[in-house]
């Protein structure tokens, strides 16, 4: 049998409550937010616990549960969307516990916010590359002190002292090793002895972890090679019907002809719903969905934003810009200092709207009932669906049911409850359970993009080429301002400026501010990196044209600016020495490098570039040296590497959103481009052993990809690229 | 209109009109979840099965152009020899993340190891350039595919 049971697809999974999937016989263990309170473990017979009861006591953010078969479950608070946190999550568990990863299985966890926030996020979401960094403390208190009590329920039972008795497998063993019992066996009588506190129960020294910091294989992969994995487009319910959606190609417009008549004709089709912003055609199947929208020819009132256009959002960008924001840091005398250097560098630099274009278009699948909502859609935001979907139909939060899946690439996308909400929309007008899925189209055409920024930086070298005065303003929409106002304090939106703000480097006098400009008609969110993305293309950018206006090599440029930092030094040290810097290379080869701090971990990359006499860019090389603490599972991490490098590298040579006439002008992946198998470089994975605490890893390599590239076609050709994507036209041999 | 189609080694009536993509007949009608959905313009690979051994998307393939062919999917692709060994291979080298492409991906490269069982680079490329993966597997997929052909 699977390990992992998120293949099943439990028929009357909707009658079966929460209470009673916790409830039952076993051990049961929460575990609380951040380790640091002495009651932040508590155990308990699994029959006598009921959720709310205790999230009310011991406020725990997860549940484990060790039944008497031996089984042990963890409900992950996070969701697995490709970045392997299913796998280092009960990794982290496995280690203290004492069993083996293959004795772990994995149930989604429902929205419970006061259950399984992240404590990094302040809610219960899985972004920001916080899931380790979160649960590295939690969840091996849980497994130690479950470890302790199944160890002390044994010696109970042999009458001895549990100091001389050890665990290991799912498996008590006295001291003489002629007797042991199964965790099965001892969980119910574990449950019944006292807890001891978590602060005083022994973590293990990293230097004995048998389990993290192995290339452990990961719990996902036997059903995602065979098309058993569940993802929400999955969902398959009785009665269900399936609908294809148009949504208003302009923000804000509505449907202004439907023909509803010649939908209904079409073999299959039952339904069709007009909600104005958008018009769904349900029907038994997909295709004859699909067949009925087209088939409605429905034609649109572009309202408000009919004329927005790319040149303009660039314009107004261009404008505001130009006024001073809200002051991310300021230190020393940048005026002065400015005033006074031996040279000046300044530039502009610009990023465009992105579309996040993961590999499972938008979907959700409702029964929306009078007393209940039921939901089954991959998301990595639970808590803030579940509130949206209360809000919509005017039901109580606990009448939401939401049933999370694995996610096919989230990166960002699914933080956002919009193709839910859509969903419940039309599922008001449906009678019984409805799949709704988004065409390729929409899903490219409505996606909430990462925002256009537009950058002006000025910096003052002094006579030896040493950086004395720097300022970065950062102008675009700020996603904090609307998904977490709270943390937007006097206008500062801490993502926008994050990796801007404190660059690695030592810049004595330093002004950073941002201007938020938010564009009409177009929708704006996380993506893949968050601030960082944006950020370090320009830091790193803008630090390599001062080495050059300083006549200095690169990495020798930013290694005599990094000797407070040692381990950014460390990381840019090893890249450049993996990748054979400074060796010589052909005419219009170059090598670039870039440097980052950002998610609690250390980055550097050096790409290594060929631009061909027409501006083609061939990346060949990227040598990544990544220094994130301590670490759960090196594969896992050469694995983000790889892919969370092409993810920046594929938006920062084909991305691009654009809009005309309110419209987005790319639609499918022959316009909004991905990489394909034979763009693909070598991207090689350095990673520093050491004891510092845990960083995230699954959006660091997308970050600082893009500078690094950059970088090496300036060395190649001596262009600068201050826009994404590049530009191949203006790459063209000296013409 | 109905059709009756072989489907990994059985024979399913189904009644839709002859114009409905395959993809949609296994997906919806036949429940058979394993072909993905990613584009619906032959444009990235998902939903690619096999018709007769070739490797097609069937996004784009019509079910009344199915005929009696015999098709396979992904649930049934490990009962053939290449699939097995890219299964085992895809495990060994730990490919997959997401994992919502590698459907398609598999099946891509089960026919071109099919034709071709000793690929070079170039072929690799060229038989798997149509499948797109946004979680950037791809430096694991070419290693796996030359694994399961042992080159």
């Amino acid at each position: 049998m699977d390990r992992l049971i998120l293949t099943e697809q439990i028929a009357d999974e909707t009658a079966m409550s929460r209470r009673a999937l916790l409830q039952g016989t076993g051990l049961l263990l929460g575990f609380a937010l951040t380790g640091a309170s002495t009651e932040s473990v508590f155990a308990a017979p699994a029959s006598q616990v009921v959720e709310n009861e205790v999230a009310g006591t011991f406020a725990p953010n997860g549940f484990i549960r060790i039944n008497p078969t031996g089984a042990v479950t963890l409900i992950m608070p996070m969701v697995e969307m490709g970045q392997g946190v299913y796998t280092s999550l009960s990794m982290l568990l496995a280690e203290e516990l004492e069993v083996k990863l293959d004795q772990i299985q994995v149930q989604h966890a429902p929205p419970n916010h006061a259950l399984y926030v992240n404590s990094i996020i302040g809610i219960q979401n899985t972004g920001g590359s916080a899931s380790v960094r979160a649960f590295w403390t939690p969840l091996r208190q849980a497994g130690s002190v479950g470890r302790n009590l199944l160890i002390a329920a044994a010696a109970k039972r042999w009458n001895v002292d549990p100091a001389t008795c050890r665990a290991k497998d799912g498996v008590v063993f006295d001291a003489s090793g002629s007797k042991h019992l199964s965790y099965g066996e001892l969980a119910e009588a574990a449950a019944k002895l006292p807890v001891p506190p978590a602060a005083n129960v022994k973590l293990k020294n990293p230097k004995d972890f048998i389990l993290i910091g192995t290339r452990a294989k990961r719990v996902d992969s036997s059903i995602k090679v065979d098309g058993r994995a569940l993802y929400g487009i999955d969902t398959r319910l009785p009665g269900m019907k399936v609908a294809a959606v148009a949504i208003s190609p302009v923000l804000g417009g509505k449907a202004k002809t439907v023909d509803e008549k010649a939908a209904l004709t079409v073999k299959g089709v039952r339904q069709v719903v007009n909600i104005d912003e958008a018009v769904a055609v349900v029907a038994d199947h997909m295709g004859a969905a699909k067949k009925g929208l087209e088939a409605a020819a429905i034609t649109w009132d572009d309202g408000p934003n009919g004329k927005v256009s790319n040149a303009d959002i660039v314009k107004q960008l261009e404008e505001e810009s130009k006024k001073p924001g809200a002051v991310a840091r300021n230190v020393g005398d940048v005026g002065k200092a400015l005033a006074e250097a031996a040279q000046r560098v300044d530039a502009i630099y610009q990023v465009p709207f992105l579309a996040h274009a993961a590999m499972e278009p938008m979907n959700c699948t409702v029964h929306l009932q009078k007393d209940r909502c039921d939901i089954w859609v991959g998301t990595q935001a639970p808590t803030i669906t579940q509130s949206l979907v209360a809000e919509l139909t005017g039901l109580p939060k606990e009448a939401i049911k939401i049933r999370n899946h694995l996610i096919g690439g989230g990166f960002g996308r699914r933080l956002e409850a919009d193709g839910t909400v859509l969903a419940v929309k039309i599922a008001k007008h449906v009678d019984g359970p409805v799949k709704v899925i988004w065409s390729r189209e929409e899903d490219i055409q409505h996606d909430m993009y990462r925002p256009y920024y537009l950058d002006r930086l000025s910096a003052g070298l002094d006579a030896a080429g040493k950086p004395v005065a720097w300022t970065h303003r950062i102008a675009g929409s700020s996603v904090m301002a609307r998904y977490y106002p709270p943390y937007v304090k006097d206008g500062l939106d801490p993502d926008a400026v994050e990796a801007a703000a404190e660059p690695p480097y030592a810049l004595a006098n330093i002004h950073v501010d941002f201007v938020r400009v938010e564009p009409a008609g177009v929708r704006t969110s996380w993506w893949r990196g968050v601030g960082p993305t944006h950020n370090v293309f320009v830091v790193e950018s803008f630090i390599d044209e001062l080495a050059h206006a300083a006549k200095q090599d690169p990495v020798a440029y930013r290694k005599g600016l990094l000797g407070h930092n040692p381990r950014a030094l460390a990381v840019l040290s090893l890249a450049a020495e993996k990748a054979g810097w400074g060796s010589p290379l052909p005419a219009r080869h170059g090598r670039g490098v870039s440097v980052q701090f950002a998610y609690g971990s250390y980055t550097s990359q050096v790409a290594e570039v060929e631009v061909a006499a027409d501006g083609f860019v061939k990346v060949k090389r990227i040598v990544c040296a990544i220094d994130c603490g301590m670490y759960v599972n090196p594969d896992t991490i050469e694995a983000q590497v790889q892919g969370g490098t092409l993810f920046g590298l594929t938006a920062a040579l084909h991305g691009s959103i654009t809009f005309k006439d309110g419209r987005v002008e790319q639609s499918n992946f022959d316009s909004y481009l991905p990489m394909r198998i034979d763009e693909v470089p070598v991207v090689e994975t350095h990673l520093i052993k050491n004891a510092e605490a845990p960083g995230g890893v699954g959006e660091a390599p997308t970050a600082i990809v893009s500078a690094a590239v950059t970088n090496a076609i300036f060395a190649a050709t001596g262009r600068r690229v201050r826009s994404l994507p590049i530009d191949t036209n203006s790459l063209k041999s000296s013409s | 209109m109905a059709f009756t189609l072989k489907i990994n080694g059985s024979s399913h009536e189904v009644d839709v009109d002859g114009d409905i993509p395959l993809l949609w007949v296994l997906r919806d009608v036949l429940g058979m979840t394993g072909t993905k959905f990613g584009c619906g313009q032959a444009l990235c690979g998902a939903c690619t099965v096999h018709v007769d051994g070739q490797a097609v998307r069937s996004c784009q393939t019509r079910v009344d152009s199915v005929g009696d062919s015999a098709v396979t999917t992904i649930e049934a692709i490990g009962r053939a020899p290449q699939g097995a060994a890219l299964q085992k291979a895809w495990l060994e080298l730990e490919v997959v993340q997401c994992g919502y492409c590698q459907s398609g991906q598999i099946m891509s490269a089960a026919a071109l190891l099919k034709d071709t069982p000793k690929p070079t680079d170039d072929e690799i490329d060229a038989a798997m350039s149509g499948n797109v993966c946004r979680c950037g597997t791809y430096q694991r997929i070419r290693a796996a595919i030359k694994h399961a052909a042992g080159v």
